[in-house]
C-alpha cells in the first residue's frame, strides 16, 4: 500500500485549485499547498490579517515584522497584492468572496460538519482565530488531514465528537489514503491509495463510504516530506 | 486654537486611565502591537481592566504583562491558548477562575469592534451557528440560512501602533500593521497611538489611512522589543 506523505497530500490538493481563484490556506499543512500550485495558474492567496496576494516566505534580509501572514510568518507580497484591515478582511471572508479555503481538521462528519478548533486539552485556553469564519463562509471548504489519528482512530466519522467549527461545510477531503467529496448522500471516494482495498479504506473510516464509478488511484510525484506542524 | 494631537511621552498619553476601564489593544502576528503603551499601562497599574485584544497569548505582544500583573478582570479575544504545553499567564489565571474569558470567532470580534464604532449595536452573522461559541445567543433565519445575533463592542481606551502621524492625528500604517487598530480607534472614547515617525507637515489626504478625528493623542516611540 502506498499512502501519500504530507508534501504529496498538499500537492494533491493543489492540483484541484483553478486559475484565477482567491484561496485562503489554514495554518500547518494547508499553507504548503501554495508550494504546489501548477505552473501557469494565476492564484491569489488571502491571509486573514488582511493580506490579499501572499507571496513566498521572506528571506532573512527581506523579512519585515509588519509583513506577516495568519501564522505570524514573515512573508513577501506577490505582484498585484493589496492589504486591508481585519474588519475588511473578514468582510471578504464572511461575504463569500473566498473561492476555496483549505483547512486542517481533527474530524469531519459524513454530513460535512467540521471540527478543527478545539481538541479539549485540559486547562489550555481556546483558540478559534478565523477558523469558524472561513469554514462558515468560503465558497468551497476543503480539508487536508491524515486519514486516521496516531492511534488509528477514525477522523472521518458519522458524527463529530469534538466541538464543531461549522455545520455542513466541508466539500472535499484530501488524506494520505484517499480523495473524497461530500455531497447530499454522504462521503464519495474519488481516488484511493494504490494497493489499498475499498474494504480496508472503509475499515479505517467511521462514516459509510460510497465509491465513484470512475474511482481512480491516488498518486503524486515523489516529494520530500514536510515536517509535521 | 490649531489642533495638535502630539504628546511628549507614553506617560503623558496615558495619564488619566482609570480602574475598571475597557481597553482595546491592536496587533496581529507581530505587526501593530502597541508594546510601548502596554508597558506604560503596566506601570500605571489601573485595576480590573477588560481587555479587547485578538490574542491574549501572542508571544510578541506584551499583553501578557498586564495579565501577569493581575490588572485584568476579563479578556475578549479570538485566541487564548498559550504556545506549548506549559500554561501561559492567561491560562493559569483563567483556570483558577481569576479572569473571565469571552472567546469570539475572529471575524465576529473584528465586526463587533467595527459596529461599535459605527453606531450599530448588534448584527447577525452566519459564523458560529451551532457551535459552542454561540450557545445561548439569539438565532434567526434569513432566506434559507441561520444567523446568530452578536453584540457590538466599544471601549474607554484604544491603544494602537501605527507608522506615521501628523499634528491632526492622521495615521498611516506599514504593510499588515493596520489589522484591528483603525477599527479600535473608532470604537473607543479615547484613542492613543504610538508611531514610528511624527511628521510636521500634514499627511497628503490620499495617504491617510485613519483620519485624525478618531485619534486623540500620538507620540513617537521606537518599537519596544
Amino acid at each position: 500500500m502506498k499512502p501519500l506523505n504530507r508534501s504529496q497530500m498538499a500537492w494533491r490538493a493543489a492540483q484541484d485549485i483553478t486559475d484565477g481563484s482567491l484561496v485562503n490556506l489554514g495554518l500547518g499543512l494547508p499553507v504548503s499547498v501554495a508550494d504546489y500550485v501548477p505552473a501557469g495558474l494565476d492564484v491569489f492567496f488571502q491571509s486573514e490579517n488582511g493580506v490579499i496576494g501572499v507571496g513566498p516566505l521572506a528571506s532573512p534580509e527581506a523579512a519585515d515584522s509588519d509583513l506577516v501572514d495568519a501564522g505570524s510568518r514573515q512573508i513577501t507580497l506577490r505582484r498585484g497584492a493589496a492589504i486591508v484591515d481585519s474588519p475588511w478582511s473578514f468582510s471578504m471572508i464572511r461575504g463569500g468572496h473566498i473561492d476555496v479555503t483549505v483547512l486542517g481538521a481533527f474530524e469531519v462528519a459524513a454530513n460535512g460538519d467540521l471540527a478543527n478548533w478545539d481538541m479539549k486539552i485540559p486547562n489550555k485556553g481556546p483558540l478559534v482565530g478565523g477558523a469558524m469564519d472561513l469554514a462558515a463562509a468560503a465558497k468551497s471548504v476543503w480539508v487536508i488531514m491524515e486519514h486516521n489519528t496516531r492511534s488509528g482512530g477514525a477522523r472521518i466519522v458519522k458524527k463529530c465528537t469534538l466541538p464543531l467549527t461549522a455545520q455542513r461545510c466541508v466539500k472535499r477531503i484530501y488524506t494520505d489514503l484517499a480523495v473524497m467529496e461530500i455531497n447530499a448522500s454522504g462521503v464519495l471516494v474519488r481516488e484511493i491509495a494504490e494497493g489499498l482495498s475499498r474494504d480496508e479504506l472503509q475499515a479505517r473510516t467511521d462514516a459509510p463510504l460510497t465509491f465513484a464509478a470512475d474511482c481512480k488511484v491516488l498518486s503524486a510525484p515523489p516529494l520530500a516530506e514536510v515536517a509535521a506542524a | 486654537m490649531p489642533i495638535n494631537k502630539h504628546v511628549g511621552s507614553a506617560q503623558e498619553a496615558l495619564a488619566d486611565v482609570r480602574d475598571g476601564s475597557t481597553v482595546m489593544i491592536s496587533g496581529f502576528g507581530g505587526a501593530g502591537f502597541p508594546n510601548v503603551l502596554i508597558r506604560e499601562l503596566v506601570k500605571r497599574a489601573p485595576k480590573n481592566l477588560t481587555l479587547v485584544v485578538n490574542s491574549a497569548t501572542h508571544r510578541l505582544s506584551f499583553t501578557h504583562e498586564l495579565i501577569e500583573a493581575g490588572l485584568v478582570r476579563k479578556v475578549i479575544c479570538s485566541a487564548a491558548r498559550g504556545p506549548g504545553k506549559e500554561l501561559s499567564p492567561f491560562e493559569k489565571l483563567w483556570k483558577e477562575g481569576k479572569i473571565e474569558l469571552q472567546c469570539l470567532p475572529q471575524g465576529t470580534f473584528a465586526e463587533a469592534i467595527r459596529a461599535g464604532g459605527a453606531g450599530i449595536p448588534a448584527f447577525f452573522t452566519p459564523v458560529g451557528v451551532g457551535t459552542d461559541l454561540t450557545k445561548g445567543k439569539e438565532v434567526r433565519v434569513f432566506g434559507d440560512r441561520e444567523y446568530v445575533l452578536e453584540q457590538a463592542i466599544t471601549a474607554d481606551l484604544a491603544i494602537i501602533r501605527a507608522d506615521t502621524a501628523d499634528t491632526y492625528g492622521n495615521l498611516t500604517f506599514r504593510f499588515a500593521q493596520m489589522n484591528f487598530g483603525a477599527a479600535m480607534a473608532t470604537a473607543a472614547k479615547l484613542t492613543v497611538a504610538e508611531v514610528r515617525e511624527f511628521r510636521s507637515e500634514p499627511t497628503p489626504h490620499e495617504r491617510v489611512q485613519l483620519p485624525g478625528v478618531y485619534v486623540d493623542r500620538v507620540f513617537v516611540a521606537p518599537e519596544a522589543k
